[in-house]
């Protein structure tokens, strides 16, 4: 087990982040904390990286104690935080030369780890971190965390703020490191990334909600599940929401996703309930729910 | 939506030094449109929404936002437009109450007009029981929900939005656009700037820029036919990295 996490709970004042957290992510697993702003993620980051000690439960690291074994911890593990946290006055590369030297390595030791993301910033090594573009800063602090060999990963947020594109390629750099035997765990808001992990915990107001693969999550969602479009979105929104039947209405890209109260529904109903408040070009179909879906029922 | 626009560019384009941000844009917004705008980090787009909202002169190019010109009206555009970006600029010392109170002053509001605006945000927010919290101890959700209001404040004919739903739930990311469409629907444009690109499929019209180029505009159907692709997602991995 690379990391064991038993009935932690956390507190601010009464502020209650973190409320009996259990779970575990195995050697070379790939594990996706997925919740919103404020769920509870980037505290149990802080806690299971040692730079913050939990009220109640217990966790190790690569069979390390958080709290007894925290200098061995901080040895093996790599911590990429939300907040970009390199030093900006330093250049890519002094950047990487001090994190190197801070673990007792060198950049030519565990180059192979790094080097198809480093050579994306290479040609901007005698540039200041602080004038790097979000992209860049965020391979650069990857690179950094990686540059000491940790056996196990924490990315917060990497991904938080970033394009479609770059996300795509972080993400494939993550596949990548997975095959070097490093456990990742990473925490993120796009649902999408999700499905891009070996197992994921929907995290919400520091409990967790479901933990299961991508593939599975998705079971736990209990309706039948329905994509419904009209030549007014607004409209059907609120008309769909005004229908005595409905369950839950989400708009959801271009179709909104609707289920509906009874066990028995038949479309055809909302479908001349939909006629009568004049909307046209009706079409309502069963879909399959997303990890998305999934997430809004479960918090509910 | 009506076929009047509200905003209008031709050939806008912004220079630093040897780098050019914006190349050469034009496109048109029309009342109450729900307008996507779109691009990789670092395309362009906040440079872009800069000289639009009458912060940034532009290098070359003219644009008319609010009927006004960005070179010559610039402080009308200001006061007939709402921007709200992902870091909203609420005052967390303050209260809901003085938040909106102060917002609506620096529009210039009549002390009548503010209180009848709060009155009716706060009944419309849901509000009435933290008027006089502080806002730092109001959940992100509601401090957007309140955020976007206070861009409607004075009234606007466009709300500029850079990325409102950055890090929020899924629940409330939808219930944000909820709100949206409903300005949209009382006639205010909206233009917005996201990286969600399912609520890009919530758009009138998207465009998305490449490299300081606008490269696609159109409606998400008829992006996704013209590149045979699915989604606005596939779309724009097309598209942005050429």
């Amino acid at each position: 087990m690379s990391i064991l996490i038993k009935h932690i709970s956390k507190s601010f004042k009464d502020i209650i982040a973190l409320k009996d957290v259990s779970f575990e992510v195995n050697k070379g697993e790939l594990f996706g904390l997925i919740g919103p702003d404020g769920a509870g993620k980037t505290t149990l980051f802080r806690i299971l990286t040692t730079l913050l000690i939990a009220d109640k439960g217990k966790a190790t690291i690569a069979n390390f104690d958080a709290i007894a074994d925290y200098k061995k911890i901080r040895n093996s593990v790599g911590y990429m935080p939300g907040k970009f946290s390199l030093y900006p006055d330093l250049t890519v590369e002094e950047n990487l030369e001090f994190f190197a030297t801070i673990f007792g390595t060198t950049i030519e030791e565990n180059y192979n780890l790094i080097e198809d993301i480093y050579i994306q910033i290479e040609p901007f090594k005698k540039r200041r971190a602080g004038k790097l573009s979000g992209g860049m800063k965020q391979k650069l602090a990857l690179c950094c965390a990686l540059i000491h060999k940790p056996k196990v990963l924490f990315l917060d947020e990497p991904t938080t703020g970033v394009d479609p594109v770059s996300r795509k390629e972080f993400w494939e750099m993550l596949k990548r490191l997975q095959k070097k035997d490093i456990t990742i765990l990473v925490s993120t808001p796009y649902m999408d990334e999700a499905a891009l992990c070996d197992r994921i915990a929907l995290i919400q107001y520091g409990e967790i909600l479901e933990i299961d693969s991508p593939q599975n999550i998705v079971k736990h969602f209990p309706k039948k599940l329905y994509n419904v479009s009209a030549n007014k979105m607004y409209e059907l929104i609120e008309s769909l929401k005004n229908y005595e039947h409905q369950y839950s209405v989400y708009p959801f890209g271009e179709f909104v996703h609707y289920t509906d109260q009874r066990d028995h529904f038949n479309p055809k109903e909302l479908q001349q309930y939909l006629e009568t408040n004049n909307l046209k070009n009706i079409t309502i179909e069963t879909t399959n729910p997303t990890i998305e879906d999934t997430f809004m029922e479960l918090a509910k | 939506m009506s076929t009047e626009n509200v905003i209008e560019a031709k050939n806008l384009t912004k220079k630093f030094g040897d780098f050019t941000a914006v190349n050469k844009i034009t496109f048109n917004v029309k009342q109450g449109e729900i307008f996507g705008f779109l691009g990789a980090n670092g395309a362009g787009k906040t440079t872009a929404i800069k000289m639009l909202i009458g912060i940034s002169s532009p290098t070359s190019g003219d644009a008319n936002v609010a009927g006004f010109d960005i070179y010559k009206n610039a402080e009308y555009i200001k006061k007939n437009i709402g921007y709200m970006s992902q870091k909203f600029a609420l005052y967390d010392d303050l209260t809901v109450k003085e938040n909106i109170t102060f917002y609506g002053g620096i529009y210039g509001l009549s002390r009548k007009r503010i209180k009848e605006k709060r009155c009716q945000l706060v009944e419309e927010l849901g509000l009435q029981e933290v008027t006089n919290e502080l806002v730092s101890s109001l959940p992100l959700g509601w401090k957007q929900k309140l955020a976007f209001s206070v861009t409607l404040l004075h009234d606007p004919k466009i709300i500029f939005l850079d990325e409102p739903t950055g890090g929020v739930d899924p629940i409330t990311r939808r219930q944000f656009w909820e709100m949206i469409y409903k300005t949209a629907n009382k006639g205010t444009t909206v233009f917005v700037t996201t990286h969600y690109m399912d609520e890009a499929e919530y758009c009138d019209r998207v465009s998305i820029m490449v490299n300081g180029k606008i490269e696609a505009l159109n409606t998400p159907k008829e992006l996704k036919e013209q590149y045979k692709v699915d989604s606005m997602n596939d779309v724009f991995l097309k598209l942005a990295r050429g």
